[in-house]
């Protein structure tokens, strides 16, 4: 339970009960964010993504949260960042076409150093698109923002992972200070299937650094200084703050303004971030003992790309090792070098035409002898495709 | 069921139909009270009512990877669009399930189930009911899988309150009529 007051009024709100419960990705995301501490959700509803938000809109409430649907996609991220700085939790969930139109609060938050949260249940695009399932957003995670600013985006592949990695994206985001993103996509959004909550005293819920915390006063306070990760006052606990996305000093300060002093800041955002990657991403991985051939995916391809590389382990008797990526940014080069020696052929299952292949070639440039991307549209790749790719191209 | 061995259903018809929900209860009956894993995904167009509208339950006992139906064990087809499009899926001992005021064509020779779900809920009061009677129908298919007891109790946790009553009669209807039926065979 979770006991919030707001003025005159006592909300007792009822998190979801530890054990089994059969949930749509989408309603596991929301409960795994009121765990987290969300208080504020800002949206605007759009196909696949409005679940979470009708969710959200159904279950915030109840906790004494704010719940607002806005009237677009910009003014949602940026009710985000004036939240954060409140002190709220605060999440939003849209879907490719909103999300491109997210991009500028993100890249202010990256800048401004403010933790939230943006889910991307993608859809297959450009423009409008189409309705159905996607990974083709996972280049504008990183890149589609201007300017350079590291992220932090997770690709979750099941209803449990909607639930841990919702919980996950909270803590890093108030722990590195930044915006985390966490590319979903329709077919995981609106799957059903079993979830287990652990017992709610086990999750751990990460907090942010706050500078009463470390002995700083309001007088010495830098905003954006002190640490690598910078402590954050709120608004209204006494610290003076310029909340300012143009480049800045320390303390604030955008007089004086200097090249070294810009550079200091983005290097630090940087340093931060991809300085990080061992201590932040995180893969998994199966068969890679003796493994020939590798197949590397993420989000709900992952599912397909375990069935199929058992398959034709199991039928053929390919030794085909399996990688997924739970994090996609920042990218795990060092993590993949480390699990692989040298392969033959590393095969890139995505429902793109080919993104992640692309970091994934450069990483393993001298450990393999080719890298296949299986691409897909707008549907889930069924296993019988990635089989008969590697058979394909093990057997020539 | 083996284990590992995958069990895949498939519904499809028209939104509108229940597709979604029969799915949505199945998927939670073989989790929550069998104690199986199950993944329920849907498939839709960009209309809602009326438009082709498809749900898949895969159940295993063990880890469930790809969660959608490689070669389907059951088909629902509340439609004739729905039998044509998915009928090449069906394994040739499937279990097919039509309604016969809207499926009309089954394949020559292959022995189905007939249950006019869509004039028993009528019956019953309302034609929304009909999924429930699907879902009564497949809990006598399947008696050999999962409980009764178990659909009916995720019906009742799935459907609004104040039409709990009439749901599971519905539900008694369709379990009814396979009880009591016999298998047709398709000229």
């Amino acid at each position: 339970m979770d006991e919030t007051v707001l003025g005159e009024k006592k909300y007792r709100g009822e998190f979801i009960k530890p054990g089994r419960h059969y949930l749509e990705g989408s309603e596991a995301c929301v409960e795994g964010a009121l765990l987290a501490g969300m208080k504020v959700y800002a949206g605007y509803p759009i196909t696949p993504a409005s679940e979470i938000m009708e969710h959200a809109s159904r279950r915030l409430p109840q906790f004494g949260g704010r719940f607002i649907q806005m009237e677009d996609e910009i003014s949602a991220a940026c009710t985000l960042i004036g939240a954060s700085w409140a002190g709220a939790k605060a999440m939003t969930a849209t879907s490719s076409p909103g999300f491109s139109l997210m991009q500028e609060a993100i890249s202010f938050s990256i800048m401004t150093e403010t933790p939230l949260v943006i889910v991307d249940v993608q859809r297959p695009g450009p423009g409008q698109g189409y309705i159905t399932t996607s990974q083709e957003d996972v280049m504008q995670a990183r890149y589609g923002h201007h300017g350079e600013g590291p992220i932090i985006a997770l690709a979750p592949s099941s209803v449990q992972d909607m639930f841990e990695l919702t919980i996950e994206a909270f803590n890093l985001s108030e722990k590195w200070r930044t915006p985390v993103l966490i590319m979903a996509e329709e077919t995981v959004a609106h799957m059903r299937e079993q979830l287990i909550v652990p017992e709610l005293d086990t999750i751990e819920i990460i907090g942010r650094k706050k500078p009463q915390g470390l002995g700083i006063t309001p007088e010495n306070y830098l905003p954006y200084g002190h640490e690598l990760v910078p402590p954050m006052a709120n608004f209204g606990e006494g610290y003076n703050i310029n909340h300012v996305s143009l480049a800045h000093h320390a303390d604030g300060n955008v007089g004086n303004y200097s090249l070294k002093a810009h550079r200091e800041n983005i290097e630090r955002l940087h340093q931060k971030i991809e300085g990080s990657v061992n201590e932040i991403a995180r893969v998994e991985s199966q068969f890679l003992g003796d493994c020939d051939h590798v197949l590397i995916c993420y989000g709900s391809v992952a599912r397909t790309g375990l069935e199929a590389v058992k398959e034709v382990r199991e039928l053929h008797g390919i030794k085909m090792g399996f990688i997924r990526l739970v994090t996609l940014w920042p990218f795990p080069e060092e993590i993949l070098r480390n699990l692989i020696s040298t392969v033959k052929t590393v095969f890139v299952p995505e429902m793109n035409l080919g993104m992640m292949k692309h970091p994934i070639a450069e990483a393993l440039r001298d450990k393999c002898d080719q890298v296949i991307s299986i691409p897909e549209i707008g549907a889930l790749h069924n296993p019988e495709k990635l089989v008969d790719k590697v058979l394909e191209v093990s057997t020539c | 069921m083996k284990k590992d061995n995958r069990f895949e259903i498939r519904i499809a018809g028209f939104g509108g139909q229940g597709v979604v929900t029969i799915g949505k209860v199945l998927g939670s009956a073989f989790t929550i009270y069998e104690g199986l894993n199950s993944v329920n995904t849907r498939s839709y167009g960009p209309e809602s009512r009326g438009g082709a509208c498809r749900s898949e339950v895969v159940v295993s006992q063990g880890e469930i990877h790809y969660p959608s139906v490689r070669k389907a064990d059951v088909l629902v087809a509340l439609s004739q669009t729905a039998l044509d499009k998915y009928m090449k899926d069906l394994k040739e001992d499937g279990i097919l399930l039509v309604d016969p005021n809207s499926v009309k064509d089954v394949p020559k020779g292959f022995v189905y189930f007939k249950v006019p779900a869509m004039e028993i809920a009528h019956s019953v009061g309302n034609v929304k009911f009909q999924n429930s009677v699907v879902l009564g129908a497949l809990a006598a298919i399947l008696e050999s899988m999962i409980k009764k007891e178990s659909l009916k109790l995720a019906v009742s946790e799935n459907v609004p309150p104040n039409t709990i009553e009439k749901n599971i009669e519905a539900f008694e209807a369709g379990w009814a009529r396979i009880v009591t039926a016999k298998l047709a065979v398709a000229e």
